[in-house]
């Protein structure tokens, strides 16, 4: 039996007046959005009682279920609420689900990044379904005065065998709510799930698939004007003047100006990374208006720091790949003197370009801001962070400010940095009126929080037998360092160096989908690779070797090393079992494999490129995960073949690149992502079955397929690759 | 600005906008039709696709002074009930990570197997692979499409 104490969370079960209170509107969506449909208004309570701020229960026994976390395309809104829905004990088919606003008093860690949506919210998450579900069985207890432990709870009925009492959940809500918040509550078995661990379909699939407005961009407002922003057409350069009068007169063009969207005392807060404290905006009636307009104005810009380019970049790089680091930033062994012993040494140098984040949705943000308040609601991966900096910007206390999360066309990383909701305020601010911020593709590519440019050496030293004696990694970033030292193979060596370095650019970087690891492991997994060739092994077989170190005799603390040997070693041996990999390829087929731990879950891979054709293509992946419990089976599925197209993808088409400090894509027609004739055939994925709870998904594929992707790529055409994108070193699948 | 009269989801709608007006923002903006997307402006991504009589097209670059009395239908307008086959097969797969591109992806694909309902998968491919799905949810597009090209032929 697992009990879990209530009260660390008891903010959080204040009741929902708290929301009420704030201004806040716990509408549905789903009536104001759309016409129901006849089982829908069958499905109406006349009535709603309050169990906690997670949960209400209509008096027909229907569940609202809020889900606390952004949604920016991993699912959350759906697997959320089946973790309280299965505690609870409601049958899914009777849950609506709504989309929290923003309220640091009552929910945890509004946000989404870095895979943890589901793993920080898991324990409150239950907690919250089990609460209600003790409450409603302790009114049932009082009811029929029976025992509280002699109830039993199955979709949405509740029971009391020996009595032959039984209830639903709307018989017993208005009971429940006024019943005493239980000190602590048991949580069901793992065994007992019936809701988490099974598929459910994406709660917004209906609405998706009409076109109903879901999105911030498809924001409707009464007296909302479109604003556009003109920002610097070069990093290094700053507003000085315009021509806005040229354009004021344009059809629909309501105000020109230009904005402070930062002050020297704003208190600036880690997702303000990216800002450009000066731009131009537009303001219109209509989008195409301001579009126009904006072609036509001329805005002077003066350079305040240096016009930065890509060969630049690289240079820098490159020699920071031959200094030495007099901290490093791990040291086992001495691999100076190991490599002196060694019988083979293999040296390799990996790169990769900055990328921009490039969502479907390009950034936007509704904002009406008067003195009294703000209102805001859009597309942000960290509202919490957004809230802090606009009560600064705004001089007004968070109590003023509401923030409404819309779901989200995209996030990667790139609406962690909600400076647009900061411009939008401002902007709404000057024009005393609502508006819609919307960015064009061009304001959205070339106004980035890019992923950084990378390059990573290695060296490796074998013995005789072709053991590994000693690793040496240098990695350098712009404005990253890249490595994780203590991640594998530290720990798995006995001599192992790490250094890093960090390549101070004005170029704005930031978190892009599995940040540092969507270049290392690529990178480390094919030297890897290719250090298993001049060993003369198998490549799982060599990666298992090391495992076997790591997990027998690690080398230094081993509570140092970030990764557990064996669930690494587990997730290749699953993989190795389902590809058949012992069983050879098959003719025509070219095999890569590939593992990484990242976002606290591990990724086993296997590529098969298709070698029929002039230029290969990806036949099939398979791929093995250990995530602890999964949620939803079909939606986790979807986490990790998005992963995977986007991993090979990106290592394969994309870049950005600078010159004088300006992007040199602004839009699809240069900047390549993948399209559907070059993604996977096929993909299949396996889950390790382990009890264990719940981590990341949104991140974890993606980082090994690039390396699968270049080991596969060398077995078809025997070239390594060893720059990304792939492209610039033909053959490419494709 | 000038007056147009354009027939959208069976609808005429009379419009005053400047005759360069792309539908999409005629839609988006004027209408309020906003389940065809903005994605890139230039016909690269596929998210505003919506039907021309029969045709799949971009209507970032559809000015409203060249649609005359041909039809537009839109996501809004596919289907009467959300329930027209490609809709059912995107629901049976559960294709969508983020959902911004779909409604594009969908138009596109009941455009296509209205003229091909039997495609083979290189067809499929070829013919979506103007539409951009930065979640990576392209082989459960196939499969959906393949699904709804039973469907249609049930």
């Amino acid at each position: 039996m697992t009990l879990i104490k209530t009260t660390y969370n008891r903010r959080s079960f204040l009741k929902s007046s708290t929301l009420a209170g704030g201004g806040m509107i716990l509408g549905f969506s789903w009536l104001a959005s759309c016409k129901p449909s006849p089982e829908q208004v069958s499905n109406i309570p006349k009535e709603w009682f309050d169990i906690n701020a997670f949960l209400k229960i209509g008096d027909n026994g229907t569940v609202t279920i809020m889900s606390p976390n952004p949604e920016i395309g991993q699912n959350v809104k759906t697997s959320m609420p089946m973790i309280v829905a299965d505690e609870l004990g409601v049958d899914w088919k009777n849950v609506i689900v709504e989309q929290a606003p923003l309220n640091t008093d009552i929910f945890q860690r509004q946000l989404a990044g870095g895979s943890q949506s589901i793993r920080a919210g898991w324990s409150g998450l239950r907690m919250a379904g089990a609460t209600a579900r003790h409450m409603l069985v302790a009114a049932a207890a009082d009811t029929w005065q029976v025992n509280a432990s002699e109830i039993t709870v199955d979709n949405g009925v509740i029971s009391h065998a020996t009595s032959n009492n039984s209830a639903g959940f709307g018989d017993m809500a208005s009971k429940a709510a006024t019943m005493s918040i239980p000190e602590e509550v048991q949580l069901k078995e793992t065994a007992d799930f019936s809701i988490i661990g099974t598929d459910k379909r994406n709660v917004d699939g209906p609405n998706i698939v009409t076109g109903k407005p879901l999105f911030g961009i498809d924001i409707q407002e009464e007296g909302m004007m479109i604003a556009m922003i003109v920002h610097p057409p070069a990093f290094g350069l700053t507003y000085k003047s315009m021509n806005a009068n040229a354009i004021k007169s344009m059809p629909g063009i309501k105000d020109v100006f230009p904005i402070d969207v930062y002050k020297d005392d704003t208190e600036r807060q880690w997702s303000d990374a990216g800002s450009i404290d000066k731009l131009v905006a537009i303001v219109g009636e209509s989008t195409w208006q301001c579009m126009q307009a904006k072609k036509a104005l001329n805005v002077e810009w003066e350079e305040t720091s240096a016009l930065e380019s890509t060969k630049g970049h690289d240079e820098a790089l490159t020699k920071l790949m031959n200094t030495s680091s007099k901290e490093p930033a791990r040291k086992d062994g001495n691999v100076a003197s190991a490599f002196k012993k060694a019988n083979q040494i293999i040296e390799r140098t990996y790169s990769a370009p900055f990328l921009a984040h490039n969502t479907m949705e390009p950034m936007n943000f509704y904002a009406d801001v008067t003195a009294e308040r703000a209102l805001f609601n859009g597309p942000i991966q960290t509202p919490e962070f957004l809230e802090k900096t606009l009560a600064s910007r705004l001089g007004m206390p968070v109590e003023k400010i509401d923030i409404k999360m819309s779901r989200m066309g995209g996030g990667f990383g790139r609406r962690l940095y909600g400076t647009f909701g900061v411009e939008a305020a401002v902007i709404s601010q000057h024009m005393q009126a609502p508006i819609k911020l919307v960015y064009t593709r061009e304001d959205d590519m070339t106004q980035g929080t890019y992923r950084p440019t990378y390059k990573v050496k290695y060296k490796a030293g074998l013995d005789k037998e072709g053991n590994l004696i000693a690793w040496h990694v240098k990695g350098a970033g712009s404005n990253d360092d890249l490595l994780f030292e203590n991640r594998f193979p530290a720990g798995a060596v006995d001599n192992y160096l790490a250094e890093k370095f960090s390549l101070e650019t004005n170029v704005t970087t930031g978190a892009w989908r599995a940040p540092r690891s969507n270049f290392v492991a690529g990178a480390e997994q094919a030297f890897l690779d290719e250090v298993a060739e001049a060993a003369g092994k198998d490549p799982i077989e060599f990666r298992l070797e090391l495992f076997d170190r790591a997990i027998k005799n690690p080398v230094g603390n081993p509570e140092k090393n970030d990764y557990d040997p064996v669930r690494y070693a587990g997730v290749l041996k699953l993989v190795r079992d389902k590809a058949d990999w012992d069983g050879s390829q098959k003719n025509g087929t070219a095999r890569g494999v590939s593992a990484y731990y990242c976002h606290n879950s591990y990724v086993a891979q296997v590529l098969d490129l298709n070698n029929d054709s002039k230029s290969p293509k990806v036949d099939k992946v398979w791929c093995a995960v250990d995530c602890g419990i999964v949620i939803n089976p079909m939606a986790a599925k979807n986490q990790i073949e998005g992963g995977i197209i986007d991993g090979i993808g990106h290592a394969t088409y994309s870049e950005m690149t600078f010159k004088d400090g300006q992007p040199q894509h602004k839009n699809f027609d240069t900047y390549r992502l993948i399209r559907h004739k070059e993604a996977p055939k096929k993909i299949e994925t396996y889950f390790v079955d382990n009890g264990i709870d719940p981590t990341g998904l949104g991140e974890p594929s993606l980082p090994p397929i690039i390396g699968a992707l270049a080991n596969a790529l060398y077995k078809s055409t025997g070239q390594r690759h060893y720059k990304q994108p792939f492209i610039t070193e033909k053959p490419v699948i494709g | 600005m000038a007056n147009f009269s354009v027939k959208v989801n069976g609808e005429i709608k009379d419009i005053d906008v400047d005759p360069s007006t792309p539908m999409l923002w005629v839609l988006r903006d004027h209408l309020k039709l906003v389940g065809t997307k903005f994605g890139c402006g230039i016909a690269q991504c596929g998210a505003c696709t919506v039907h021309l009589g029969d045709n799949a097209v971009r209507s970032c670059q559809l000015p409203i002074s060249a649609v005359g009395e041909q039809s537009i239908t839109t996501i809004e307008g596919l289907s009467e009930n959300g329930d027209h086959p490609v809709q059912k097969a995107w629901l049976e797969e559960d294709v969508y990570q983020c959902g911004y591109c779909q409604a594009g992806q969908i138009m596109n694909a009941s455009a296509f197997l209205k003229r091909n309902p039997n495609p083979t998968d290189t067809e499929i491919e070829d013919a979506m692979n103007g539409n951009i799905c930065r979640c990576g949810t392209y082989t459960r597009i196939k499969k959906a499409i393949k699904n709804a090209s039973s469907i249609s032929n049930a």
